[in-house]
């Protein structure tokens, strides 16, 4: 189904396309019916630069499996700096 | 037998005298040639969705999609134009409906045109076709697998998408509904809700439900696809329309 599902969020960093480093300001969150990758549903983030075009966001559209895979993954990663830093 | 059709993107007068794109195919005879308005889906005005629409001007109807996205960015690629509406709040009913009316009133001005109109969505199209069937003076209305209709979205969802058969007592057209027995959204219970309302309000309408198929079958583009429910489906859009729109 077209779920309409979307969450939003500010964040601060960076992000990588086609060669160039750009500042990203906020992901946009959704589950729903990717443009490219072959499923029915995919987690799709799009990661904005206020201000930019939408063509220049970097998007990621990843299966709900292996996006909870990379959810657990960065969580470990995140758990171990605390412990760690 | 000679065949040919003609492909564009054109300009029509859309809500609040907006210009907004569509894209329009239809065969190349003098007409007269009844009219379809081919709603796309969330991912936006695609490929895939144009496809459609030249597979109606190919059987003889003057087809038009309006690009419900061209307020994102009228040269935005498809998923581009996708990205600004999940992060802009997609659009609005009112929007729609205004595009659409735009849309009705463009094929009907066509000289080919046999002023007979219906429209076709799939899967959020779906459910703007069963609305353009409730609110604008059209000849027939397709929903494929349109969620929402019955029941709103549910209360965790950031965007509120509520429920429209309230407003099913205005339509003024025939409606086909095509749904597989898998999904989700609309369920088989949801469809069962809406058959039994448009029958209350005796409104004629006709509803399939395909067994070993879920939402989005007709995607050929997409694993969803189911060849059996496909063809048939589009045997009975194709019969429909003949039947209401020729």
């Amino acid at each position: 189904m077209c779920s309409y599902i979307v969450e939003k969020t500010a964040i601060t960093g960076s992000a990588k396309a086609a060669g160039t480093w750009a500042p990203i300001t906020n992901a946009v969150v959704s589950v729903d019916h990717p443009s490219h990758a072959t499923l029915d549903h995919a987690l799709i983030v799009d990661f904005v630069a206020a201000g930019r075009p939408v063509s220049e966001r970097v998007a990621l559209e990843l299966s709900v499996e292996s996006a909870r895979e990379l959810i657990n993954c960065m969580q470990g990663a995140l758990d171990a700096f605390g412990v760690a830093g | 037998m000679y065949e040919g059709l003609l492909a564009e993107t054109v300009t029509i007068s859309g809500h609040g005298d907006n210009e907004i794109g569509a894209y329009l195919a239809r065969p190349l005879g003098s007409g007269p040639y009844p009219g379809v308005i081919v709603i796309h889906h969330a991912p936006g005005w695609d490929g895939a969705t144009k496809e459609i629409t030249r597979k109606f001007a190919a059987h003889g109807y003057v087809a038009i999609c309006p690009n419900l996205y061209h307020r994102f960015g009228p040269d935005l690629a498809p998923e581009d134009a996708a990205a600004a509406a999940r992060a802009g709040g997609w659009i609005s009913t009112e929007q729609f409906l205004g595009d659409a009316a735009g849309a009705l009133t463009y094929v009907r001005g066509l000289p080919v045109s046999n002023r007979r109109v219906g429209t076709i969505g799939f899967c959020s199209g779906g459910r703007q076709s069963f609305l353009a069937a409730c609110e604008l003076a059209i000849d027939a209305a397709v929903d494929c697998y349109g969620a929402f209709v019955v029941s709103p979205a549910p209360p965790e969802l950031p965007y509120r998408m509520e429920p429209i058969i309230d407003r099913a007592a205005g339509i003024s057209c025939p409606v086909l509904g095509l749904f597989g027995a898998e999904d989700r959204n609309p369920s088989p219970a949801e469809v069962t809700q809406i058959d039994a309302e448009l029958t209350r309000l005796a409104k004629q309408h006709e509803f399939h439900t395909f067994e070993n198929a879920g939402h989005g079958f007709f995607a050929v583009d997409r694993p969803s696809y189911r060849v059996e429910a496909a063809v048939e489906g589009w045997r009975l859009v194709f019969d429909f329309f003949r039947r209401q729109l020729v």
